[in-house]
């Protein structure tokens, strides 16, 4: 490009740094949220950096508050700055939060569908009377003087019309075409432009062209303005209604919270909370930010950002999670994260991000959507040299007709929006139900599995065992001596089987310190061996004894009768002699068995995976309806057995919890992460279910598969309009049957053509999961 | 006459083809500090819509959306997973990753506001 384009690219640069600038100072008072600020002195050192700034007449700050209030003309980054090099951190209260931005945004579209509503309505004031006095038979010709008088007024009229109501089309068109990109500006520009044109050139000089074609299209220009700013209007209407499932979880978020500052409890606005605050929730009210429980107990309704139904028990030490509400006792946390930190801020922040994000069935539209209008345009032309070339008389009016029309149905909006709508209301769906999808593609790949691998652990199972029976073999030992050994093993380990044995221990009351263990090893799959006061002590399954020479005699069938009764048997042996069996079980979640149900009849095959012994997996998979099991399986080989599913051309679907299950996750199509919701791990897995139930399952592929279904109708009937629509406003059917398409007829089908798949995306919101 | 209306009707196809999809526009904006620039949404366009950034860089752009039109209310940089909802008469800025040396388009949700990254 040349000197004088590369100026305007840097005046249109200039021009929005003054902009920007002007916006960060018109400030006349403004007010900082300062961090760090721990004792009063720190008062006089910000207020004096502040003052030091050009600009600053006043600076004063309310240490309760924590919050400085600045009059004068300065820069809002220069006073964040001096108080940053004063040693504190600040921000300020005008950088518009998510609620806010909400509010704006409804209200710029309310007033651009105001607007568009207005210039609807006077476009079609000139293009109805006209339309109606063409359908009841009104000559649109010029043959008189007196009738190229009405029709210059007319047209003068009309072009006011493309001024007022229409203007946005041409600037835009423009704009695009100097960027060398064309869009549906340029479609409604070039046709209704074309009409406009052509009926003046029929005014102005009508000497010029056969008489059967000096008609006027004024009405179809004036029509097409005036329908097509009505499906925009509609469309913002509809378009709002899509992204309601984000509004509701903004509209979680307290507007204030009480804080307990300088020994009282002040109310304060959710932006000037600080971390390590000490919030005050009574009953009845959302909890702010995110934090750990202080003091006090309550019941915390998660059910908003969970879908879970039952309200959780808090005590001190718990998490309590923005936007969750408290039931029954006041307590007090200490804020842990806040602002943009928060878990729901986050789940936010995903949702958002992966509404805008594409599955792969949207990539063709979206690579049609890029050479369309151009291509539009080049039919309009071909199709007009046809008509001029093997048309019949009047052949320019009709060359004129069949470009118009071309070009004004020609829908790329549609194209483009089939899928994008459809991925925003689903992906808002699914997280209303609990369940956070990650992008566009695990929403497609979500919808297409064949098969779903389930951990037991945490996922089938409720992840938190219980010692069930300790069968002593060796009566020199009693119960309790037995437990304090292993328990202060399995101190040392992560294992949740380990965490059962210690938790028994301590509901016995039994002292687990006095035990000298040293030599502690973790051994992956098999169990843990250690040395305490000069004895190996050994407790683990079958393979760690067997290795270990350890006999087990006929102990074997009562570890497998335990085993039976889906119990996890584990020996014990001190210096290589089996001591005792000790059974740990882990409770069925409760709705597990009706879930699997309902994966089954969705057509999936259903296996277990866990490290566990085969007799016990066998009698979980038994109980919950699971046939196919992958039992003692190394957590480094569940990955293996996905792949091997994979190699079998199954699409596979992993649940786990997220951690231990983390290569598994990453391996399969889709990867779910159980139970993890309100942790920063959400971001780790394709599909998150915030709440422990299967159903979520259940849940996000019924929602998966209704969003597919939907985005194909989308781009079907998007496809089709524009396939078909085209080569009949092109006029093929007039060889055959005499049929050309009216432009204004063309307008009203592009114009509804958008609102139609916005509206069908729509019909998500009404789609429920199964009731479970 | 009508030699000359298909000849014109041809030179305006071969022009249309030039002019979209054939003729790369020379002209790109640099950015300045800490890899960041500023991009004016308005009147159905991104300026600039080209724009040369450092590679292996974080960066910043700042949009300043003047156009009320909902299309131009949502910015989204689909090789990077980045959107963005664009408050009107606000800047909103969008942060991205570094990126490796190449091509990266952006546009709003229906693709009909276009613009390119040219990471270097």
């Amino acid at each position: 490009m040349n000197k004088a384009g590369e100026k305007s690219i840097s005046d249109v640069s200039a021009l929005a740094n003054s902009r920007l600038d002007d916006s960060r100072l018109t400030h006349s008072t403004q007010e900082l949220i300062i961090e760090g600020a721990g004792c009063a002195s720190c008062v006089g050192k910000i207020e004096k950096a502040l003052i030091q700034v050009s600009g600053v007449e006043e600076a004063t700050m309310n240490f309760a508050l924590r919050t400085v209030t600045v009059v004068g003309h300065a820069d809002t980054d220069k006073l964040i700055k001096s108080v940053e090099n004063a040693g504190y951190n600040a921000k300020s209260t005008s950088d518009a939060g998510d609620e806010q931005l909400l509010d704006e945004k409804e209200k710029s579209e309310q007033q651009y569908y105001q607007r568009l509503m207005r210039q609807m309505w006077i476009a079609l004031g000139l293009g109805v009377p006209l339309m109606l006095y063409s359908l009841a038979g009104g000559p649109m010709t010029v043959a008189t003087m007196l009738e190229r008088g009405i029709w210059l007024t007319v047209g003068l009229l009309c072009a006011g019309i493309m001024y007022f109501s229409g203007k946005h089309f041409y600037i835009g068109a423009w704009k695009s075409f100097v960027n060398h990109s064309a869009n549906m500006d340029t479609l409604i520009a070039l046709g209704t432009g074309t009409a406009w044109l052509y009926s003046m050139v029929v005014v102005f000089f009508p000497m010029a062209l056969p008489e059967m074609a000096r008609h006027v299209y004024f009405e179809a220009t004036a029509m097409i303005i005036g329908l097509i700013n009505l499906g925009l209007a509609l469309e913002v209407k509809a378009r709002g209604r899509t992204s309601e499932a984000i509004k509701r979880l903004i509209g979680l978020q307290a507007k204030t919270a009480r804080v307990v500052r300088d020994n009282k409890e002040i109310d304060i606005p959710i932006e000037q909370v600080l971390l390590h605050d000490i919030v005050r929730v009574r009953p009845g009210e959302k909890i702010p930010v995110d934090g750990i429980v202080t003091q006090g107990h309550s019941s915390i309704d998660e059910s908003m950002l969970t879908g879970e139904p039952m309200p959780i028990e808090k005590n001190i030490s718990d998490e309590v999670v923005t936007g969750t509400l408290n039931k029954s006792g006041s307590i007090l946390f200490k804020a842990t994260r806040i602002g943009k930190d928060t878990a729901l801020a986050q789940i936010i922040n995903m949702v958002k991000r992966a509404q805008n994000s594409k599955p792969p069935i949207g990539r063709l539209a979206d690579v049609i959507a890029a050479y369309f209008v151009p291509v539009i345009m080049i039919i309009a032309i071909v199709s007009a040299l046809a008509w001029l070339n093997f048309g019949p008389d009047p052949t320019i009016a009709f060359a004129v007709i069949s470009a118009t029309t071309v070009l004004i149905i020609a829908c790329p909006c549609a194209l483009g929006l089939a899928t994008p709508m459809s991925v925003m209301v689903g992906i808002g769906k699914a997280a209303e139900a609990g369940v956070l999808i990650r992008n566009g593609e695990a929403l497609q790949t979500a919808s297409k599995i064949t098969t779903m691998v389930l951990d037991k652990t945490g996922t089938i199972t409720q992840g938190a065992p219980k010692v069930t029976d300790i069968i002593v073999v060796d009566n020199r030992y009693s119960e309790n001596e037995i437990l304090i050994s292993v328990a202060s093993v399995e101190k040392g380990s992560e294992h949740p089987l380990a965490q059962a044995i210690v938790e028994s221990a301590a509901e016995r009351a039994l002292d687990c310190s006095l035990a000298n263990i040293s030599d502690f090893q973790a051994i992956t799959g098999h169990g843990v061996s250690a040395i305490s006061n000069n004895q190996q002590l050994l407790f683990g399954n079958e393979k760690l004894m067997l290795n270990n020479n350890v006999a087990l005699d006929n102990f074997v069938s009562t570890a497998q009768l335990l085993a039976s009764e889906a119990k996890t048997p584990m020996y014990f042996a001190i210096n290589n002699k089996l001591v005792a069996i000790i059974a740990v079980a882990d409770p069925i979640k409760v709705d597990a068995i009706s879930a699997i149900e309902r994966l089954k009849n969705n057509g999936l095959r259903i296996i277990m995976i866990t490290g566990d012994n085969s007799a016990t997996a066998n009698a979980v998979a038994k109980k919950v309806g699971i046939s196919e099991v992958f039992s003692e399986v190394l957590p480094e080989d569940k990955a293996k057995k996905v792949a091997e599913l994979q190699a079998q051309h199954e699409i596979v679907g992993m649940t786990g919890d997220g951690i231990n299950d983390a290569p598994a996750l990453a391996l399969a199509n889709v990867g779910f992460a159980i139970g993890t919701g309100t942790d920063v791990a959400i971001e780790s897995a394709d599909i998150t279910l915030m709440r422990g139930s299967l159903h979520g399952l259940a849940d996000a592929i019924s929602i998966s598969k209704a969003t597919l279904r939907n985005i194909k109708q989308n781009l079907l009937g998007a496809f089709i309009y524009n396939v078909a629509g085209v080569p009949f406003a092109a006029g093929v059917l007039y060889p055959f049957f005499g049929i050309l398409l009216n432009p204004v007829i063309a307008g009203a089908a592009m114009a509804f053509s958008s609102l139609t798949v916005v509206s069908n995306a729509n019909r998500l919101r009404l789609f429920k999961a199964k009731d479970h | 006459m009508m030699m000359i209306i298909n000849i014109a009707g041809f030179v305006l196809i071969a022009l249309i083809v030039w002019w979209f999809w054939l003729y790369k526009p020379a002209e790109v904006e640099v950015a300045k500090d800490n890899n960041t620039v500023k991009v004016i949404v308005d009147n159905g366009v991104y300026q600039p819509a080209r724009i040369k950034l450092n590679a292996g860089q974080h960066s910043v752009i700042k949009f300043i959306r003047k156009d009320s039109s909902p299309c131009a209310g949502m910015v989204v940089f689909p090789d990077v997973e980045v959107s963005e909802e664009l408050a009107l008469d606000k800047t909103t800025s969008v942060e991205l990753p570094a990126m490796a040396a190449g091509e990266y388009p952006f546009h709003c949700q229906m693709q009909m506001y276009k613009g390119t990254l040219i990471v270097e």
